[in-house]
């Protein structure tokens, strides 16, 4: 019948704007919009309201999230883990990414530091392609999303690029645990060489000292 | 045949058969050529084409492009014009046609006459490479705009930022200490340039619009009309807020009835294919993120199928897993969001495309703790992806697929399908007859609604999709309604299969070998092509065996969808427009690339 449809489909609006009017009622009025009923409302169950009333609330982001690239600097000895050797500059694909490497004054010879690491921010697209393919977990990516501001980025330097490892380390747990097991193990690897070393060196020398003995005896 | 190992690895790109049947009609004139197909001189195409056409029914004309070969070793430079076409199913015939460089004598003959779907395609490659084809009906540049000097996907063709040939470039290290903004380096005075006795402020813009003109006057003139009533041209766009994007239609109009429409594109144009014939292999992936910008994932996929093809990587079960799971999320995404701005163009205005985007913000949560974005995923990588599945993130998924979608989706499929406000509009509009459809090379929902089942994840299985089990959704009527309806279809079908993919998963490897950043290809040509949402999207590669691409082309879904916007429309009242062009579901970012 003509006309039933349109019912039919302004019902399934009107059932929309109950359930909003249901889980209030539900869970008490007010209590839905409180910081810990956010994960309900959004999540699959989630029936009624569905906005996030944005800087009020926040929707927690997950690890992986990424926005700008910044550069891990560790705290005790306050050096950057970037040794310069160039790799994100060549993945990046907007090839927003200018890094110096440093020179020793006196030899000239190129050191394991950056003297300058450029990024432009107003260029980056955010792809992760720098940290992905960084050797020495010294480039992360940031989870930071406010960035908005009247003029434009341009370039930053080392010194707004910085941030120290225990911000990775809080916003990447993950992350950061999986470097931590691999060092372990790379450490592990190097003691096992070391003591390896160590009792082949002990070993020869024994030997050296049995093949001389010999001699001392007979003489 | 294909007796020395030779020999078999020249025939590549064209089944046996089909090469045996050419050489036996067409003898000596058809070669195999360098890396893939056959090579056929250019007075003989149209024939060639016919030939395949009609008696071996190759009856797809998928993908024409070009590619410009220049200071290639051991290369006459030349450029080199190349056809795929596909049968129903099994394999495609890639024909190349070796032209001169110089201006004047680069031409061949149109394959207009025979697949309406090259209309769009060569207007391309004349507008990017300077071929021109005879007897094309109405050969304009199609991206850029008239009276541009130069065809950008020369290769002696440098654009305005020009700093070098390939990435990595070499200023950004070791000596990266003095960064400049590129606009510095090259301002527009060093590397622009002008057509003789052409300024700026002289140029007549009329002049860029002339040919379109022209054609709108002389397209589908009835002269026989009965009332000489005058016509009229109107522009709709391109900032018309239905249009998805910046598009333009010239529509030339008898009262309220269409005669003859001409879409006008280009304006998102940015020469993604020139910056992906600069960037290495793996920094493509980002840029293809870019094109249908709302499935990035099968984008990715896209490119990494023709990837892999070229590199001969296997991928791990796993990576296949995912890969199925992302693809099938994406198509829900899309489709719902398709349906619901249809509604939106109805003028139903924003109810439908709210209750798809709802759905869809919960999908890209999906994907933001998979990939860590929401819709610039970079996430596939050559032999696999390049994350594991986060710890929850398959119970989230299945309590999605599961319980909330397909809730949604039927509450979403009543409210839209069966309103007598939306059947009063769209059923009997813009029908689309399938020998049309085929002939136009329109392929995804659009081609299933006209009743052809032609899905690649049957015809030309790829990843999982010959091991799992569903349906090709087909529809009969060919009108927007029946569009609008596959897309619903297709969506249960999705579900069906991520029903199968997610209980299923294995345990593994999550790519075959972490690929360099400096990834090697080596030297070789292929078309590799997955069924995206919005059909086929095909990625046409060229390599040398170097870090970069020596050519990148995209055989964009929705670009080709828009061949026949142009007869479906034809005797249509104004305001069907809007109706049929929402139905046929277009990005922009596609389109221009």
């Amino acid at each position: 019948m003509y006309g039933f449809g349109v019912l039919k489909t302004l019902g399934i609006a009107f059932y929309h704007f109950v359930l909003t009017y249901v889980d209030d009622v539900k869970m008490g009025f007010g209590k839905r919009y409180t910081p810990e009923h956010l994960p309900e409302r959004q999540g699959v169950e989630g029936r009624g309201i569905y906005t996030v009333r944005y800087p009020k609330e926040r929707l927690p982001l997950p690890e992986r999230s990424r926005n700008h690239p910044f550069l891990v600097y560790i705290e005790e000895t306050g050096k950057l883990k970037c040794t310069a050797c160039g790799i994100c500059a060549q993945a990046c694909p907007v090839q927003c990414i200018w890094i110096e490497r440093a020179k020793d004054p006196e030899t000239g010879k190129p050191l394991s530091y950056p003297a300058a690491f450029h990024i432009d921010q107003g260029l980056c697209i955010g792809c992760g392609m720098c940290a992905e393919f960084c050797p020495f977990d010294s480039i992360k990516m940031d989870i930071e999303y406010e960035n908005a501001s009247y003029t434009r980025p341009g370039f930053v330097g080392i010194e707004e690029l910085k941030k120290p490892e225990s911000y990775h380390a809080r916003i990447h747990p993950t992350d950061y645990a999986r470097e931590m097991e691999e060092k372990r193990l790379k450490e592990e690897r190097k003691r096992k060489a070391a003591a390896a070393k160590a009792a082949k060196a002990k070993a020869a020398a024994a030997k050296k000292e049995a093949a001389k003995r010999p001699p001392d005896k007979t003489s | 045949m294909a007796e020395t190992p030779q020999e078999a690895v020249q025939l590549k790109g064209i089944p046996q058969e089909t090469f045996q049947a050419l050489q036996e009609r067409f003898s000596e004139a058809v070669q195999p050529a360098r890396y893939e197909g056959v090579v056929v001189p250019a007075e003989k195409i149209v024939e060639v084409v016919r030939f395949l056409r009609d008696e071996l029914g190759y009856i797809f004309l998928s993908n024409l492009t070009a590619t410009d070969y220049l200071d290639v070793k051991g290369v006459e430079p030349h450029i080199d014009v190349v056809y795929h076409l596909f049968r129903m199913q099994g394999g495609y015939a890639a024909l190349h046609v070796e032209i001169p460089r110089e201006l004047e004598k680069a031409h061949l003959p149109s394959v207009t006459s025979l697949f309406p779907s090259a209309m769009l395609q060569e207007r391309e490659v004349y507008d990017m490479f300077g071929v021109k084809f005879d007897g094309h009906p109405d050969l304009r540049r199609l991206l850029m705009w008239e009276g541009f000097d130069g065809y950008p996907l020369r290769k002696d063709w440098k654009e305005v930022y020009y700093e070098g040939e390939t990435k990595p470039y070499r200023s950004r290290y070791p000596k990266g200490g003095h960064p400049i903004y590129a606009e510095e380096l090259s301002p527009l005075k060093d590397n622009i340039r002008y057509p003789e006795g052409w300024s700026p402020q002289a140029w007549d813009y009329d002049e860029a619009d002339r040919l379109l003109y022209e054609r709108m006057l002389s397209a589908h003139r009835d002269p026989d009309k009965p009332l000489k009533t005058d016509e009229m041209i109107i522009n709709f766009g391109p900032h018309h807020p239905s249009t998805h994007g910046v598009f333009r239609m010239a529509v030339r109009l008898d009262g309220e009835t269409v005669r003859h429409l001409e879409p006008v594109f280009g304006y998102l144009h940015r020469n993604h294919e020139k910056i992906g014939e600069r960037n290495t292999w793996i920094q493509n992936i980002p840029f293809t993120d870019r094109l249908d910008y709302i499935n990035g994932m099968t984008n990715n996929w896209a490119y990494m199928v023709a990837l892999e093809k070229l590199l001969g990587w296997e991928v791990p079960e796993r990576a296949e897993y995912i890969r199925v799971i992302v693809g099938e999320f994406s198509r829900i995404v899309n489709h719902m969001l398709a349906a619901g701005f249809f509604s939106n163009e109805l003028g139903l205005y924003f109810t439908g495309s709210l209750y798809a985007l709802e759905e869809r913000e919960h999908i890209l949560d999906l994907f933001e703790a998979l990939s860590g974005a929401r819709m610039m995923f970079n996430y596939m990588r050559p032999g696999g992806v390049r994350y594991d599945l986060p710890e929850g993130w398959l119970e989230k998924a299945k309590a999605l697929a599961y319980e909330r979608i397909p809730r949604k989706v039927e509450q979403m499929a009543h409210f839209l399908l069966d309103n007598d406000v939306v059947k009063a509009r769209t059923m009997g509009v813009g029908v689309l007859p399938p020998d049309v459809a085929i002939a136009s090379g329109i392929t995804g929902p659009v081609l299933r609604a006209s009743g052809v089942a032609y899905d690649i994840r049957r015809a030309e299985p790829y990843s999982l999709y010959d091991q799992l089990d569903f349906d090709v959704a087909v529809r009969t009527h060919g009108d927007a309604y029946d569009r609008l309806a596959i897309r619903f279809d297709e969506i249960w079908q999705s579900l069906r299969i991520l029903r199968q993919v997610l209980e299923n998963i294995p345990e593994g490897p999550i790519v075959a070998k972490k690929p360099s950043h400096r990834l090697k290809v080596p030297a070789g040509e292929t078309y590799g092509r997955i069924e995206a949402p919005k059909g086929e999207l095909g990625f046409y590669l060229v390599s040398l065996g170097k870090f970069n691409p020596y050519r990148y082309h995209i055989r964009s879904t929705s670009l080709l969808n828009l061949t026949a916007l142009s007869d479906m429309t034809r005797g249509l009242k104004v305001a069907d427009i809007v109706t049929v062009l929402g139905s046929i579901d277009l990005t922009m970012g596609e389109v221009d690339r």
